[in-house]
């Protein structure tokens, strides 16, 4: 079947549901959307004449558009087949090449590369946009972009941002590894899984857009009214959040159901190894709280052009309902992200440290009471005290080896402690008068955020891609890459706790000329943080498509199932389903010396009889 | 070998660092922090930043001797397959830590909240019925921000209304800080206030200026197109300048004055339009 495919002409491949028929498809049902919208302006709605905006056909044009994406991507194939009573196939595109990778595919290890690379865009993307910021910011004066511009840039770099980093590890990782981990052939929902990621690339493309329409004045938190004043590029940030929230919502069930139905025999809840642990976290908190940022956003996007007026105060709406929904969103958005890096750096630590997970149970139950805690306000910076330090507990007479995935988790631990510590500043109100709303805040959450998220996410890359790709990363690179990006990212944020307490504001291209000096300062640390990115760039280039030097099966000599697995992974993971009989964090207890399984990897046992 | 005491010399290492950062920190670092002290808000301010600095300082160093001695002592050596220590969950251990952050983190709310209360809201605004006032009679100053300027009405000199602020030293003030239109934020940097402006809402913050000189007023919070243009520079100065500044203004602005909506703590925002 699969040969047959391959001998068809080019062009006989081309036609049919592919990425090729979803742009195609994606771009007519824009037009059409924008089309509707021009025929019920013109008719019924005078509002508009006056504004020369319609927002009805742009927000029509960019529901058809995802619509219209995904049908040509063949995700109604399925239902299809099923409505006209034939006998639909259990997956698809499962087998093949790098073909695979451009379309509609079930096999959940395509769609954790998908979502490396796709997500590894967005950052590139929102660093750029970065880069733009900290240059306009070289001087106390704006120089490069009118105030609508810049305004955009940050909005642009801070959603975006916000955006992808909610799946930024669950993406990648989480549908790679979980179900390898579990010992699970496949997701709960394998085309569910494939439909999150082309929804976020989707978005991405909306969003991007925004510069088509002039742009968004609101920052990423979006406030009314500020929304409902801004320009009609407003609306491509309101299906950007949308349809990141919907991608959300549908990865965070489709994990949840994963972990919870799927694990093999002997998996218990107590074996479940802590990244697991994390991503289950994390995922019960994107379910509960994305769809109430869609339901927010849906309200301003009928304020916008139904004249409904939920937000405004001038119908009897109030603005303040919209910050509340926003942060109710916001605030389990922060954990969201640093769940599942704390499940990542502890799965890295303990391979590093050839040690037992100190108080296994403890740190489980810290994970899931923070998912509780973070939907209350009040809690959200004690969790930092006390968590970190059971990592730290298991570095105690540990035996330490220090490769680049280790360095960028004791990274992680230091820029999280920073952070943590300046949170303690703006928890206490007194304090807080004088750094809400200005760079010190920049600072700490750039210090929780991509010192915590980021460094996380470099851990996970250099941790797993070796198992992903089959593939090493150069050393020397890697290690450059580490040590540039480290140094320059304290750097870049340390001194803004300073120029925050100094007067700085947020979100102005325009400051007081004594800080210049630290502004310059940041600006170029800023721009050595950027060089380090493509250090790693160049990294992957060299060692994945130069040097291709085969990774061992089991690098780091970890006892978890995934590295059982002889790399590349086979397609269906597992012959047989595993059967798992001892806890996956058994370390300093010898016999360890590392348990290869056997090619196809037909019903192991990975941690043998120990009880 | 034996095993040396890493507890021990852990401790000791703490012991010493702190005895010697705490101090510095606290007397050398902290008292020079901005916002500096020119009202006594500002000033609470920076002794808050102090006492919480002195707290973070022997906190930072157990953590920083904690890794530096971890990374170093407990690091890989020898040939390769060699394990740590298996050691399970030490019930001892984590409740010290729970204990000892808890009590830190309890420390910083109450410790916080008395400041909050004593000392007249610490120059934070404190919506329309303020708990922390100052005893006297304060000088009332309406600070009405709109897209995209701050403009000054005091009600004590017949509601006039001022581009600019000019306040008297030695004198507590009374801010009620509302919006016309979007949410801002009215930030006194070296006064030490901040107060979010939300329209149709009277929020109070206070300040008593010690010295005399200027201040940078900003928006603190993205109000649309023009927030970075939302700012300017006020004056603290004698009691006397005061009073015949504000005369000039009386004077000056006496015909718009008469056609101003009555003083009022709110006031109605303006019919919703596009100005993004
Ligand atoms: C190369 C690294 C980065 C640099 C140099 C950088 C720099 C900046 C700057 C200069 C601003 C605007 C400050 C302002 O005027 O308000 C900003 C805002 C922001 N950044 Fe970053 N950033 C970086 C990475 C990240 C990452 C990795 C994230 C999150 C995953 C992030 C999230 C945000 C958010 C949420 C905002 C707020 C945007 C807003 O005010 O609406 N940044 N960043
Ligand atoms: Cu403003």
């Amino acid at each position: 079947m699969n040969t047959a495919a391959a001998e068809r002409p080019l062009w006989r491949r081309l036609l049919g549901f592919n990425l090729l028929a979803g742009i195609v498809l994606g771009v007519a049902g824009f037009y059409f959307g924008w089309w509707l919208g021009h025929q019920i302006h013109a008719k019924s709605l005078a509002y508009f004449a006056d504004t020369n905006q319609n927002d009805v056909a742009l927000l029509l044009g960019y529901l058809f558009f995802p619509i219209g994406f995904v049908i040509g991507l063949g995700f109604a194939k399925y239902p299809l087949s099923r409505a006209l009573g034939r006998e639909p196939s259990h997956h698809e595109n499962e087998e093949g090449g790098l073909g695979r990778y451009f379309g509609v595919c079930t096999d959940h290890k395509v769609v954790g590369m998908q979502y490396m690379v796709g997500i590894g865009v967005f950052f590139f993307i929102g660093g750029l946009n970065a880069m733009l910021i900290r240059a306009e910011l070289l001087r106390p004066s704006p120089q490069l972009f009118g105030a609508g511009n810049y305004l955009t840039i940050v909005g642009l770099h801070g959603a975006m941002m916000m955006g992808v980093m909610s799946s930024a590890i669950l993406g990648p990782f989480a549908n790679y590894f979980v179900p390898l981990m579990i010992g699970a052939k496949r997701m709960a929902f394998p085309r569910i899984e494939a439909l999150t990621f082309w929804l976020l690339m989707a978005a991405g493309v909306i969003f991007v857009s925004t510069i088509f329409f002039g742009g968004f004045p609101t920052g990423w938190t979006g406030y009314a009214p500020l929304n409902d004043q801004a320009n009609f590029g407003f609306d491509s940030y309101i299906f950007f959040f949308a349809l990141v929230g919907l991608s959300m919502t549908l990865l965070g069930l489709n994990l949840i159901a994963t972990i919870v139905t799927m694990r093999a025999p002997g998996m218990t809840w107590g074996r479940l190894p802590m990244f697991c642990w994390g991503v289950l976290s994390t995922s019960g908190l994107m379910v509960l709280a994305a769809p109430v940022l869609i339901a927010a956003l849906l309200m301003v996007a009928f304020d916008r052009s139904l004249q409904t007026s939920f937000f405004l105060t001038s119908g009897g709406g109030s603005p303040y309902l919209f910050e509340n929904l926003f942060w109710f969103f916001g605030h389990p958005e922060v954990y969201v992200v640093l769940l599942p890096a704390m499940g990542i750096t502890a799965e890295i630590i303990t391979v590093h440290g050839r040690k037992k997970l100190f108080g296994y149970k403890t740190v489980l139950y810290t994970t899931i009471a923070t998912g509780i805690i973070s939907f209350f306000v009040w809690a959200h910076h004690q969790f930092v005290a006390g968590i970190d330090p059971r990592i730290m507990a298991t570095l105690w007479r540990a035996k330490i080896r220090y490769t680049v995935p280790m360095l960028f988790c004791l990274a992680w631990f230091f820029n999280f402690f920073i952070g943590g510590v300046s949170g303690f500043f703006l928890s206490d109100t007194p304090s807080d008068v004088s750094t809400h709303g200005s760079f010190f805040v920049m600072a700490h959450f750039h210090y929780t955020i991509m010192g915590g998220l980021i460094f996380a996410f470099f851990a996970a890359i250099y941790y797993w891609v070796p198992k992903m790709t089959g593939l090493r990363f150069n050393e020397r690179l890697a290690k450059i890459h580490f040590w540039t990006m480290f140094i320059a990212f304290n750097s870049t944020f340390g001194p803004l706790f300073a120029l925050g307490l100094m007067g700085m504001p947020r979100r102005v291209a325009t400051y007081a000329s004594n800080l210049q000096p630290l502004n310059i300062w940041v600006s170029v640390s800023a721009f050595v943080l950027g060089a380090s990115m493509l250090v790693f760039l160049a990294n992957v280039l060299y060692s994945m498509v130069i040097a291709r030097e085969p990774a061992e099966a089991n690098p780091w000599r970890s006892k978890s199932l995934e590295w059982q697995l002889p790399t590349p992974v086979p397609v269906h993971n597992f012959d047989r389903i595993p059967v798992f009989d001892a806890d996956p964090y058994d370390y300093g207890i010898p016999p360890v010396a590392p348990r290869h399984v056997p090619a196809g990897a037909s019903g192991v046992a990975p941690y043998p009889d120990r009880k | 070998m034996p095993e040396p005491s890493h507890f021990r010399r852990i401790l000791i290492l703490w012991i010493a660092l702190s005895v010697i950062a705490t101090p510095l920190v606290v007397i050398l670092a902290a008292p020079g922090l901005p916002p500096g002290d020119a009202t006594s808000e500002a000033a609470g301010q920076v002794t808050d930043n102090t006492v919480l600095l002195g707290i973070a300082t022997p906190i930072a160093a157990l953590l920083v001797v904690y890794f530096a001695y971890a990374l170093i002592v407990f690091r890989h050596r020898g040939p390769e397959p060699d394990e740590g220590v298996a050691i399970r969950g030490d019930n001892r251990v984590q409740l010290t830590w729970i204990v000892a952050t808890a009590a830190i983190v309890l420390f910083a709310a109450v410790y916080g909240t008395v400041r909050i209360f004593g000392d007249s809201g610490a120059g934070g605004g404190q919506g329309p019925n303020p708990i922390a006032k100052p005893s006297g009679d304060p000088l009332q100053v309406q600070v009405i921000a709109q897209q995209w300027a701050f403009t000054y009405r005091f009600p004590s000199f017949g509601g006039v209304e001022t581009p600019h602020l000019e306040l008297p030293v030695d004198q507590d003030v009374e801010f009620h800080v509302t919006s016309l239109d979007a949410i801002h934020s009215f930030w006194a940097h070296q006064l030490g206030v901040k107060a979010d402006a939300n329209p149709g809402v009277d929020n109070v913050a206070y300040a008593r200026p010690t010295e005399t000189g200027s201040f940078d007023i900003r928006c603190a919070e993205l109000c649309g197109l023009f927030h970075g243009h939302m700012f300017d520079t006020g004056q603290v100065v004698s009691d006397s300048s005061f009073q015949a500044w504000i005369r000039g203004q009386q004077r000056e602005f006496a015909p718009a004055t008469r056609n101003l909506n009555p003083y009022n703590r709110g006031y109605l925002p303006h019919p919703e339009r596009r100005a993004g």
